[in-house]
């Protein structure tokens, strides 16, 4: 009897798998009887109405309308805008840049090639926290004192503070403009299914490319001529010792930003090169020998099957560049790592709720890039059968 | 070199270089891109640069003072670790290399015997040479430093994680949804958050699940977060070469009558280690990239110094030349180790 049981796969698996969740059930509870009686002893709260409470932390750089006398849920969702700017930032610049670089490493100019491939085995064997206290200790902190400030257009100023742009006095009429250029957006998507319909029906082609300029070129530096026009500017003016006045961004920013693309960009670029590369020599040929001009081969051959190869690790980076935005916590960037798991944390001691906050974040916002980089996956995938 | 040689030479160059206008054009671009960016790191690096001297004093301005380097070199390379001690590290290195040169080149049941020995003997005599007691003079970790214990972390968190990675990829593929699930949520979850919210994790929740009177090293805390991290990575190294391996091997397995453990141990996992070696390889090197994190919790790591450098009084500005030497050490080591990654993909030692 006992044999037969000993032998029947069913009966084993479901005992190794119960002997399993004991096993993690009396571990969980031995660390939280631990931690809750480490915490009684420490005289630590638990809970989390220490969100309620006034934060009193100052911010240097904040995208919301937080300010040191809000709560510290509002302290919470200033540093989540600030790692969700500079990480959307960084992967637009980062993709841009890698691209540049990728190209330049197929060219079949030898120097050029040579030149990508020596940015590419530089940057991506030296770790990225390098580039981060480089670019904060070293570039930036080598600029000029804010009274020698280098000047651009007499507008825009860099010195080791920052850089200062002119802050517009009016914001309201950048949302207009962002309505408009959206509605743009949607009307060319609209005019691109048009088109597609159009062809599939009576096979002539229409303006996409010209409605395209318009629509997405043309409209949106329109709004936003328009807009600056309409508000007024706050200039920032050479003072004795200081500039007055434009909007501040900080040096952490800078130097964060700047080592998270010139960082990624070296991953992007091995990507793209691979992505390019793994189109076969046959497929340029056959579309050559179909009568196709090089700029139909590229957008109707290489860059829809390079695409394919490139998108699942484009995800990962994508992935990288919004965890890897914490490295600002190393040189103090008010990310949502440096101001709620390093500040809120000193000053309210509840490590457990504030790390389970912080993670959280990473994680649902993590899903998010995943989903539309599936989304956009699935819309390119090779249609089969 | 005869004029024949040298005239191909000269072709060679012109082909590269020049061979249409825009050729030309693009030529002269990237070169004088290129000195506009080398021409003042090579003046500042090394011709206006002073090698000799003791202090700051002895170095001329508009160069490198690697004066600085040299008068720091043991703090870059032991941290605070006592000087009269440092012999402990060296020899610690000297047994280590002894143990793992061999293993390249013996063959068989030798190998796989000096094998067991180095892996289960080594990480002990480590940490039994380098933090003391039993006759040595304890050394406490916060006094370890510089390259040392960059690469310290980096071997012990590896220690962790390639075993625990191999566990959660075979996890993964289990038959059991239990053991699927948790290991699908494990890798999942260390696989979404930043390294840099680990190390701080680690080092305020480990002491806190501890029993009450337990302490938990500083370092320890740092290795077993980063080991952890990485261990989801290299679940997921593995599992590229658990799945690359055909159906066939296993149920050529189950039809020779060998359990799971058996299967898995003499027929998959040879051969999907033997395929991931280059992927686990890679995880490596992000592995002593991510070391430099430590900083965040005032680990001094080789970086950690070059960075702590920068506010002696003695040696004010040092910092161009503090990161040259630390970034070409990182740079050194991580180039050479995907360089052996490359030649193993290329099917170069190791490889059928």
């Amino acid at each position: 009897m006992l044999r037969r049981l000993y032998y029947d796969a069913r009966v084993r698996d479901l005992f190794w798998q119960i002997v399993i969740s004991v096993g993690l059930v009396a571990l969980t509870i031995f660390f939280v009887r631990n931690a809750s009686q480490n915490m009684v002893n420490a005289g630590i709260a638990s809970g989390f109405d220490f969100l309620w409470r006034s934060s009193g932390i100052d911010v240097p750089f904040v995208l919301t309308s937080y300010t040191a006398s809000d709560n510290i849920w509002a302290l919470f969702w200033a540093g989540v805008a600030n790692t969700l700017f500079v990480s959307f930032l960084a992967m637009i610049l980062a993709t841009i840049m890698g691209f540049l670089i990728g190209l330049a490493r197929l060219s079949s100019h030898w120097l050029l090639s040579t030149a990508a491939g020596a940015y590419v085995e530089f940057v991506r064997n030296i770790p990225l926290l390098f580039f981060v206290l480089f670019w904060y200790f070293g570039v930036i902190a080598a600029l000029p004192q804010p009274r020698d400030s280098l000047g651009f257009f007499s507008a825009i100023f860099l010195n080791n503070r920052g850089l200062t742009v002119p802050s517009p006095m009016d914001g309201s009429v950048f949302r207009w403009a962002l309505l408009a250029i959206l509605l743009a957006g949607a009307a060319q998507w609209l005019v691109v299914r048009w088109a597609a319909a159009r062809k599939a029906r009576t096979g002539q082609d229409a303006p996409v490319i010209a409605a395209g300029l318009m629509l997405c070129l043309v409209v949106p530096v329109l709004a936003l001529v328009i807009a600056a026009r309409a508000t007024g500017w706050d200039m920032p003016q050479p003072g004795r010792f200081n500039l007055r006045g434009g909007f501040v961004i900080i040096p952490e920013f800078v130097a964060l930003l700047a080592a998270l693309v010139t960082y990624t960009a070296g991953f992007v670029a091995e990507i793209v090169r691979g992505g390019i590369a793994a189109v076969v020599k046959g497929q340029r040929e056959a579309a050559a020998s179909l009568g196709l001009r090089p700029g139909q081969i590229l957008r109707f051959v290489v860059v829809p099957q390079a695409l394919r190869v490139m998108i699942p690790p484009m995800t990962s980076q994508y992935l990288n560049v919004l965890k890897n935005s914490s490295f600002g916590a190393a040189i103090a960037y008010p990310d949502v790592v440096s101001l709620f798991m390093g500040s809120a944390l000193n000053n309210t001691g509840q490590a457990i709720e504030i790390i389970a906050m912080t993670l959280a974040v990473y994680l649902f916002f993590g899903l998010i890039v995943s989903a539309l980089m599936n989304w956009y996956n699935a819309r390119i995938a090779l249609v089969t059968r | 070199m005869s004029a024949r040689v040298r005239s191909s030479l000269f072709a060679l160059w012109r082909a590269r270089l020049f061979s249409t206008p825009l050729d030309s054009a693009i030529s002269l671009l990237v070169l004088a891109g290129l000195i506009w960016a080398f021409a003042p790191l090579v003046r500042w690096a090394l011709i206006n640069a002073t090698w000799a001297g003791e202090t700051r004093a002895d170095c001329a301005p508009g160069g490198a003072c690697w004066v600085f380097i040299k008068a720091r070199f043991g703090q870059f390379m032991y941290g605070f670790y006592p000087a009269t001690e440092r012999w402990r590290p060296n020899l610690f290195l000297g047994l280590a290399l002894a143990g793992i040169v061999p293993l390249f080149w013996l063959e068989g049941r030798t190998r796989l015997r000096l094998g067991l020995v180095v892996l289960l003997a080594l990480p002990v005599l480590g940490v039994w040479l380098l933090g003391g007691g039993l006759g040595l003079r304890a050394v406490e970790t916060r006094d370890w430093g510089g390259l040392m214990l960059t690469l310290f972390i980096a071997v012990y968190a590896g220690l962790i994680s390639v075993p625990l990675g191999i566990l959660l990829a075979l996890g993964r593929q289990s038959r059991l949804p239990l053991v699927r699930t948790l290991s699908v949520v494990f890798i999942e979850f260390w696989r979404g958050v930043p390294i840099i919210a680990v190390i701080f994790l680690a080092s305020l929740l480990l002491p806190l699940i501890m029993p009450a009177g337990v302490g938990v090293d500083r370092l320890a805390r740092a290795v077993i977060g980063l080991g952890l991290v990485i261990a989801a990575y290299m679940a997921e190294a593995v599992r590229g070469g658990l799945q690359a391996l055909p159906k066939g091997q296993t149920e050529a397995a189950a039809a020779l009558g060998l359990g799971y453990w058996q299967t898995t141990g003499l027929i998959t996992l040879p051969q999907a280690l033997r395929i991931s070696l280059p992927a686990m390889t890679n995880e490596f090197i992000a592995l002593i990239k991510n070391t430099t994190l430590v900083l965040v919790v005032s680990i001094l790591d080789l970086l950690g110094i070059a960075q702590g450098s920068l506010a002696d009084p003695a040696w004010v500005g040092m910092n161009m030349e503090a990161y040259l030497f630390s970034g070409t050490i990182y740079w050194l080591i991580c180039f050479a180790l995907s360089r052996w990654s490359r030649s193993l993909e290329a099917g170069g030692p190791g490889s059928h």
